[in-house]
Order: structure tokens, then sequence, then C-alpha cells
């Protein structure tokens, strides 16, 4: 009983009226307070960090600033407030109420949504446990921790979903997100990419910026969904995933930005002399997280999803407001491919019909948005007088999921032969060899206030305005 | 009737001999005598006329009420001729042109119906000591055979025209839809290869070769026809019972009102969530003690009274609302006492009347079995899901209990024996079809199980406390709402029949799967369809391929 308050718990879901939340909510709150420490940072439980918290709803209110220790980090439960007579605005059920209760006969469907996000939340924190170890600065240590209580956070927001409204099997699915590991040959994560595992920082900020942007396309086209309550805890899932994404983006281009300054430095342009990361590495690293991430949104022509979007449980991103998306029936209306045909032989034109291609919509919108970064990333590139360019590669590289699963297809979408894919690979991914030069790069953290490691430069500026050196992490007495 | 409104007259399942229109029932002494008499202009619905004695649902309800009301009414009698009185013809079966203008699911309800009249039939000649005998005084032909098939003993006219058939097969490209098939190998034993000749033989068999083969028991010359049958009858039926006074049944006259029908201990509730219904069981009030004739009773004794009403409203569900595919069951009182009156039935089943209410609560719950839509048991707050009333539940596909204070189940001797099912075990055996040992404790166990024991013993599919009761109870039944009606039906009728195979079970099981089949196939129904095209001058043009 003791844990559950409104006070510990900060929520705007009327929790302490809530007998069935509650109830629930004391069997499984200490289950993810052991998990917590389990799989939670290594090492960091006992100090103190500069952490924002989500307290309210209101404005300011979802970013308190405060040091705390992450076990005692009051993790909260926040929907978006409700729209007054909101209704479903795509597929078969358009103009008809949002619904407040799962209807019985989308339960699974539902259920299955928000268990594999759900699952996603934990994972990542399980795959970037050991990574304090090897932090760059304070600065960066601190914001890996900011990103993984905010995902112990969405865990809570999917499990409030699972414990309000699927009832007993809902509480079972929430316990069994306490018991899968990331990586775990006998109870894997759900998503594949989330039992990757994560050694070193190029690979963080990698994951935050092209992972959790998947995360952010996901929760966008559930913010879209007829389940009202689905729709209102991702949409404010959606305001803190956008510093997670900060930090990815930030991060990696924090990386170039020391990489072209070595560069310029060296009489060779040689920034692994230097002490460095170099250009065609990091290249690499793009290559495939953002390849790994892409299969996440699932296969191009999926009857689950058109399924998903006829019964109104996931939109597109931006399905209410964007423009893009006049019709929001998609009835008769194709979506056109290029895909493999004479098994793999070629690539030919092919339509699908648009509702079973909404896995695929929803992964162009993503991609326009990496590339967006990317193109600031060349900005910094070019502003430090490197004439190289870092480039997004082809949708269809890379792949175990969909039309391109396990095709010998090159960085720059063409079909090739597998012997010339093979001859190539090591140049397009990640080798042994570089993931030994990073582990020989990141051997020990910086612990002093605004210092940082060689191979990254400093951010432009402090969290919430404060300087760059300012104490971010204070270390308990070792 | 709200949500409801059928395009169709609602059915009535209620009648009295002063009310049959088709068939004439005769007391004399220890025999009785049930004559067809169908009206050729007394069809339930316009367009079809019922000619040769062709009968339809109209004409099945009279007859199942005559085989109910012998057991009941008339307890003295031993043997029922079951005959004609239209010259040269005893029965040309179920009318083909009803069945050809009747929707799919009517038809699959009615063959349904037919057949649960006949194993009464056979039912009453087995368990209540009235023998079924019948005197074919002219052709009986496809249904018109069937029927006989369900008697005792069938004396066929030999007159070199009256011959027995069932025409289905090369007539109407479907299959005899009232067990047939399956008596004609399994009860009468008839050879594989003389059924096989016998079912695609149109005109049927005749005289001394339909003896031969089994088909019938005995022929007679016309000239001693009536003679002979009445030897006979009066050879079985013997003394008779006139010891036995009979219990007559009363109407049970349901108000239809907005919300459904409101008898007297049932209610049969639609809606809220669509498609979905209630029934409301209201359990014993008082136990009345025992009289010294217990037929004393009457027809307002509570067990008699309230599964004459749940029987009615079965059939109701049935044919007047298609549309419903899930039913909730709950029965709500004082457990008490229905474990009072199941040990008083028990200690007086021996009474031909008490009896008689067993054997009908048997074909009542049996009448659930059969009944394809989805049943989950509510046992919730107040509930009386005890003893005979717990045989509700456990028919039920599922059964769904509150785990609180005083929500409790219990079982009686019933449970172990009295009630069994179509495939010959209890429905606590066919329930622990994997361990004959459970089946064996649990139908021992005694006093009052609360949720969290009923669920260990396997009897209840999910127990859930107040928080989550309303919730789980929503999805499930949304979630139920939602799936195909005829997946849920095949689904339902499969899981539901574990365990060994009877004449009862294959006669519900060839019907449900091979007749319906063959009921929607271009070949019966399509536009050159055999079924479509009969008493027309084309030819049946079929598709060749088998499956
Ligand atoms: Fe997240
Ligand atoms: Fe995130």
């Amino acid at each position: 009983m003791s844990f559950i308050s409104s006070e510990k718990i900060p929520n705007n879901v009327n929790l302490s009226s809530d007998r069935k939340l509650q109830r629930a909510l004391e069997e499984w709150q200490p289950n993810f307070l052991d998990w917590w420490m389990e799989m939670g940072p290594d090492g960091f439980q006992k100090d103190q960090i500069y952490l924002r918290t989500a307290v309210s709803v209101d404005e300011g209110g979802w970013a308190n600033f405060g040091y705390v220790r992450m076990p005692e980090y009051r993790w909260g439960i926040f929907l978006t407030p409700a729209e007054a007579n909101r209704t479903i605005h795509f597929g078969d059920n358009i103009g008809a109420p949002a619904w407040n209760e799962v209807p019985g006969e989308y339960r699974k469907e539902l259920r299955r949504i928000i268990v594999t996000q759900a699952d996603t939340e934990p994972a990542s924190v399980e795959q970037q446990r050991r990574l304090g170890y090897t932090a760059p600065s304070l600065y960066d240590l601190r914001n890996l921790f900011q990103v993984n209580v905010e995902e112990g956070r969405h865990l809570w927001a999917m499990v409030y979903l699972l414990h309000s409204f699927f009832g007993k099997d809902g509480r079972e699915e929430a316990e069994d997100l306490l018991k899968r590991r990331s990586g775990n040959p006998d109870s894997p994560r759900i998503l594949e990419a989330f039992n990757k595992p994560m050694e070193d920082w190029l690979s963080f900020f990698c994951f935050t910026m092209f992972t959790d942007r998947d995360g952010k396309y996901q929760l966008g086209a559930l913010a879209e969904s007829a389940f009202d309550p689905l729709a209102r805890s991702t949409r404010f899932m959606l305001t803190e995933e956008a510093h997670h994404l900060f930090v990815g983006e930030t991060g990696v281009g924090r990386i170039i930005e020391r990489t072209a300054q070595l560069m310029k430095k060296d009489p060779n342009e040689d920034a692994r002399a230097q002490g460095g990361i170099p250009l065609d590495l990091i290249q690499r690293y793009i290559n495939y997280w953002y390849s790994t991430s892409l299969d996440l949104f699932g296969g191009e022509d999926s009857s689950n999803a058109a399924t998903y979007f006829s019964q109104g449980l996931k939109g597109r991103f931006g399905e209410s407001s964007d423009k893009r998306y006049p019709n929001h029936r998609e009835i008769d209306t194709i979506y056109e491919l290029e895909a493999p045909v004479e098994g793999g032989a070629r690539l030919e034109k092919q339509a699908i019909p648009t509702r079973r291609a909404m896995n695929a919509v929803l992964r162009d919108s993503y991609t326009q948005d990496c590339q967006r970064a990317v193109d600031r990333w060349n900005k910094i590139l070019q502003d430090n007088g490197v004439k190289v360019e870092i480039r997004l590669p082809s949708q269809r590289f890379n792949r175990e999921i969909g039309l391109y699963a396990d095709l010998p297809i090159d960085p720059a979408g063409n079909l090739i032969s597998r012997e010339a894919f093979n001859a190539q690979k090591a140049s397009w991914l990640p080798s042994e060899a570089d993931r030994q030069f990073l582990k020989s790069l990141m051997n020990k953290p910086v612990h002093e206030p605004g210092k940082f490691a060689n191979w990254i430069a400093p951010p432009k500026r402090g969290i919430e305005n404060l300087p760059v050196d300012f104490e971010y992490v204070r270390f308990e007495p070792r | 009737m709200g949500e409801t409104n059928q395009t169709f007259e609602r059915i009535n399942f209620e009648t009295s001999p002063e009310r049959y229109r088709h068939i004439k029932l005769e007391i004399n002494g220890p025999a009785a005598t049930i004559k067809l008499n169908i009206q050729e202009e007394g069809g339930m619905r316009e367009g079809y006329q019922l000619k040769l004695n062709s009968y339809d649902l109209g004409v099945d309800i009279e007859l199942a009420d005559a085989v109910q009301r012998l057991r009941f009414e008339h307890p003295e009698v031993t043997a029922v001729l079951v005959t004609s009185a239209q010259e040269g013809i005893f029965s040309a079966g179920a009318n083909i042109f009803m069945l050809g203008s009747s929707a799919h699911a009517f038809k699959v309800n009615f063959c349904k119906y037919t057949n649960e009249t006949r194993l009464s039939i056979e039912d009453a000649t087995a368990n209540s000591g009235q023998t079924y005998i019948a005197a074919l005084n002219g052709i009986a032909s496809g249904g018109g055979y069937e029927l006989p098939l369900a008697c005792e003993k069938i004396y066929l006219i030999e007159d070199r025209r009256s011959a027995v058939a069932l025409p289905e097969v090369p007539y109407l490209g479907v299959l005899p839809g009232t067990g047939g098939l399956t008596r004609v190998v399994d009860k009468r034993k008839v050879r594989k290869d003389r059924a096989d000749i016998f079912c695609t033989l149109a005109e049927g068999i005749k005289g001394k070769k339909a003896v031969e083969w089994g088909l019938v028991d005995e022929v007679f010359p016309s000239s001693r026809f009536w003679q002979e049958v009445e030897a006979r009858v009066k050879q079985i039926a013997g003394a008779g019972r006139p010891d036995r006074k009979g219990v007559k049944l009363t109407p049970l006259q349901p108000e239809l009102r907005e919300d459904g029908i409101h008898y007297r201990h049932v209610k049969l509730l639609l809606g809220p969530t669509p498609r979905t219904a209630r029934l409301e069981i209201t359990g014993p009030a008082e136990i009345p003690a025992m009289p010294s004739d217990p037929s004393q009773l009457g027809a307002d004794w509570y067990p008699l009274r309230v599964f004459r009403e749940m029987d009615d409203a079965l059939l109701h569900l049935r044919f007047n609302h298609p549309e419903i595919g899930l039913v909730l069951v709950s029965v709500k009182g004082d457990s008490d006492k229905v474990l009072q009156l199941d040990a008083q039935l028990q200690e007086h089943r021996k009474h031909w009347f008490v009896n008689e209410v067993l054997l009908f609560i048997r074909r009542t719950l049996k009448r659930m079995d059969y009944t394809a839509k989805s049943f989950f048991a509510i046992i919730d707050q107040g509930t009386c899901f005890a003893g005979t009333m717990l045989e509700l539940a456990l028919a039920s596909d599922r059964a769904y209990m509150l785990d609180a204070k005083d929500v409790t189940i219990a079982l009686s001797e019933f449970n172990g024996g009295a009630y069994p099912m179509g495939n010959g075990l209890t429905r606590i055996q066919t329930r622990f079809l994997n361990d004959a040992d459970h089946a064996a404790a649990v139908a021992k166990l005694r006093g009052k199980l609360d949720a969290a024991e009923a669920e260990k013993q396997g009897l209840v599919t999910a127990a859930f406390d107040d928080i989550d009761w309303e919730d789980e109870i929503r999805l499930a039944v949304e979630e139920r709402a939602s799936m195909s009606p005829d997946a849920l039906t095949g689904m339902e009728a499969s899981l539901r029949f574990a365990g060994p195979e009877t004449l009862e079970t294959k006669i519900f099981g060839r019907l449900s799967a091979w007749q319906n089949w063959i009921f929607q196939r271009p070949n019966a129904v399509g536009e050159k369809g055999a079924l479509t095209l009969y008493g027309r001058p084309e030819r049946p043009e079929f598709d060749w391929r088998r499956t």
C-alpha cells in the first residue's frame, strides 16, 4: 500500500480513487523497482543526477529539474488532457465517437500493439545499462540517465493502459514486460533491434537518433488511435521523446564536428591519428542503425497494418493534422514501390493497396525526418571545411524484415550480386575491428565538469540553460 | 421486441391437443394413437401446401407436444401407435417447397427440432415405458420414413405400392435430415451395400424385401393390416399402468415485453450488447413437502416448470432471435434450496413423475447443448448455480465466476449421472476427459465452492474479483459477439461433444457437418440445383467434382 500514492506517483489519471489501478500497481511497482535495480543503469544508482521529472501536464509541469537518485525517481502516469467529443478520423469507423474503453472485438490487436510498444521501453534501458562506465562527460552521462528514466516512465505509461483496460491478461502482460531481457536467448525482447548489444557511445547516439526516432513515429501513429487513452498517453510520451532524439542527433553531430576539427588538425586529414572517430566508421554505424531501425516498421506489404488502419487503431504520422493525407479512408488507393521479383533477381515497380502499405507510408515520413538531421550534420562538415558527406543509405539496404529482407542490396539501393555484396560489406557495415577501435577509444569515463573526451565536441549549451560545465552528476563517495 | 424486429411472424411453440390441426391423439386404455392427418392448407407460412401428409414445423410442434403430453398426462399409456389418417399415404416427409423457400438458418433449426422430437420418441420408449410403434398404411418417404425409424417397431402395409424410401439423394441432391441414414445402419443395422441401394432408390423398397433388408419389422396384406397391427399393439401395451395419475401440462403463457420474454422463473432479455441476450433464471422460492403421490405437485412444481420455461426460451432463441449469438446464463436464488430440491428429487426418483421430470430436465439440457448460440454462465452475487442448476453452467461454453464472499457453486448427486449428454457421458466426465479420476472426484465434491476452489477444480473458466469483474465480462462479451457466427457454431459444436460417439451425436454431427454443407451447395440450391428444380421439368446440372 505504502508505495502507491499520488504523492509518490505523480499522475493525472485519478490514481487516488482508482482501486483497480492501485491494486495492479501495488503488485507491479515493487517488481518494477527490482527490475530497475537489476537491469537499470549499472553502477550509478546511488549518485545524484540532475534530472527532469514530469509532475503534471500543465505547461512546464512536465519538466521539473533537480537532483535525484534514480531509484527515487518519481515515475508518473500522464495523459494529454482529453479533447471533448473526439471522433475517429480515419479508417472504416470515421465519425464514430473515439473509444474510452477497449472494444472487445479489438482487444487482441490493441493489446498486441501496446505490448509491442511497451516492450521497447525497458529493452533500451537494458541495452544501455553499462554505458555509464565510459561516458565522455558528465553532461552526456546525465543525458543517458535522463533517457533511461524516461524510458522507464514510458513503460509506466504503457503499463497503465494494460492495467486499466485489459483486465487480468493486461496485468500478466505487464509482469512479462519486467521478465523479458534484452539479448537473452531464452526470453528476448520482442523486436530484434532491441536485442542488439550497445557497447559504445557512438551506438548510443545512433540508437537515440534512429531507433528512438522510430519510437517517435510509432507513438505518433498511435497518437491518432481511436482508442482515446492510448492516443492521449502516447501524445504525452512524444513530448519526452523529443529530448531523446535531441540527445541522439546532437551526439552524432558533436562527434562529426570533433572529427572534422581533428581532420583539419591532421596533415593527412586522418581523424583516427588524432584520437578521433573517422567519418567512414561513423557512416558505417549510421548505415547499420538506420537500416536496423527501418525493420522496426514491419513489412512493406502488411495485412496487420491494413487491419490496424481500417479499424482505427493506428493511423499515419500526422493523420489528423498533416495536409499530406487528405484521404482518411484509402479504400481504393495504391502505394508504389520497387519490389523484388523473380525470386529476388531484379526490382520492379509494383503497386499495393495503400492500407496494406501503411508501414511503408510511416517509414517514408521517418526517412524524411532522418534526412533532415543528416543535412544538418553535413552542414557541420561543410562549416568545418570537410568535403565528404554523410549519406542515408537506401531504405532497401541491409534489411531483415519485409520485401528486401536478406537481399544483396547496396547502400544506393541497387540489387547486386551476393559476391559483390559480401566483398564490400565491411566497408558498409560496422566490423569487429570498428568495435575494437571504439572500445579502445572509449576506455574510461570523463567525470570532471566541463571536460569532454577527445572524440566528441562539447554541446553549444547546457541543460535547461545551465552552463556546460555544470555538475550534472554528483557522485557519492565510492 | 427491441432490436429483433423479424420479417416473419413469431413462432409459438406452445400448443395442446384441442388446438392440434394436423394430428389426432387418441387414448384407449394403455394404448394411444397418433394419427397424421396433415391439412394441406394448414402450413405455418404461405407459399406451400402440405400435400401427402408432408410436414412443416407447425406439424412437428404438435407431434412434440403429443409425445410430451403422453408422458406427463397419460402415464398409464404403454404403447403409442403412430399412423396416418390418409388413405395410401403415411407421410411424404418434410415439405420440400417449405424447405426450398426457407432461409438456411431456419432449415437447420427445423431439422434440429425435428431430430429432437424423434429422439424424444426414442427416449420415451427407452426410459418412460411408452413404446412407439409405426403402422405404415401407405408410402413413407423421406422424413416420412425417418419418423417410423425413431419408433421401436415398423409395420408396413403390403399392397404392391406402399414402400419405405429415402429419396433425398436421387431426387433432391441433399441428405435425409432427420437421422435417416444413421438410423438405417446404426439402429436397424441394415447392411452397408443394401443401405446404399436403398438410399439411392427414389421409389424405395416394399413388401417382403423391406422386411428381409431390415427396413421394417413386418409387412401385412391390406386385408389383415389393421388387425395384425392392433394385435401387436395390444401385446406390447399389456395392461398398462392404470394406477398412474397424469399431470396436466398447463400453458406457460409467457409475457412478451419490450425487453424480452418473461416467464415465471425465467427471463430471456435482449441486449444491451448487440447480438447478446441474457437468460436469467430464478431459483426455487420454497420447497413444498413431498406428497405421498408426487404427481400431486403438478405442472407448477418448480423443477418441471422452470425447465419447461427454459425449453421454450431456447426454442424462441433459436427460431425467433436468429441474430442473437451469445447468451449470458445466470441463476439467482438460494443454492441451499436448490440442493434441498435435488435431494428430494433423488429420494423420490423411482416415482414415475419425478423420473419424468428428471428425464425432461435432461432433454432440456441437451437442447441447450445442441443450440447454436454461445453460452457464457455468469456466476456472480446472489448466484445459485448448484446441483441441477449447475448443469446450466457446465453446459455453457464458458463460465465466469465472481471471486467474492458468498459467491459459491455446489454439486449434488445429480451432477454425477442424472443428466448425461448426447455422448452418454456426464458434463463433468466430458469436461475432464483427460482425467477420469479427477472427474470422479469432482462429482463427489459436496459443500460450497468459492471462486478459488471452483477455478482450482476446473469447474469455471475464470474467476475475477470485483475490481476486474465488469471489465473482463464486458471484454469477453464484446469479443465473442464480434466473431463469425458460422465459425463459432462449428467450433462450439466441435468442442462441446468430446468423448464417444453415439447414435445421437452422430445424428447431430452429420446434420451440422454434412447436411448443412450440402444444403448450401450449388448442386442443391444453385440455379440448376436439384432442390431448386424439384417439381419442375428441367433436369438438375451438377458440378461433378467431388470434394
Ligand atoms: Fe520511449
Ligand atoms: Fe525514447
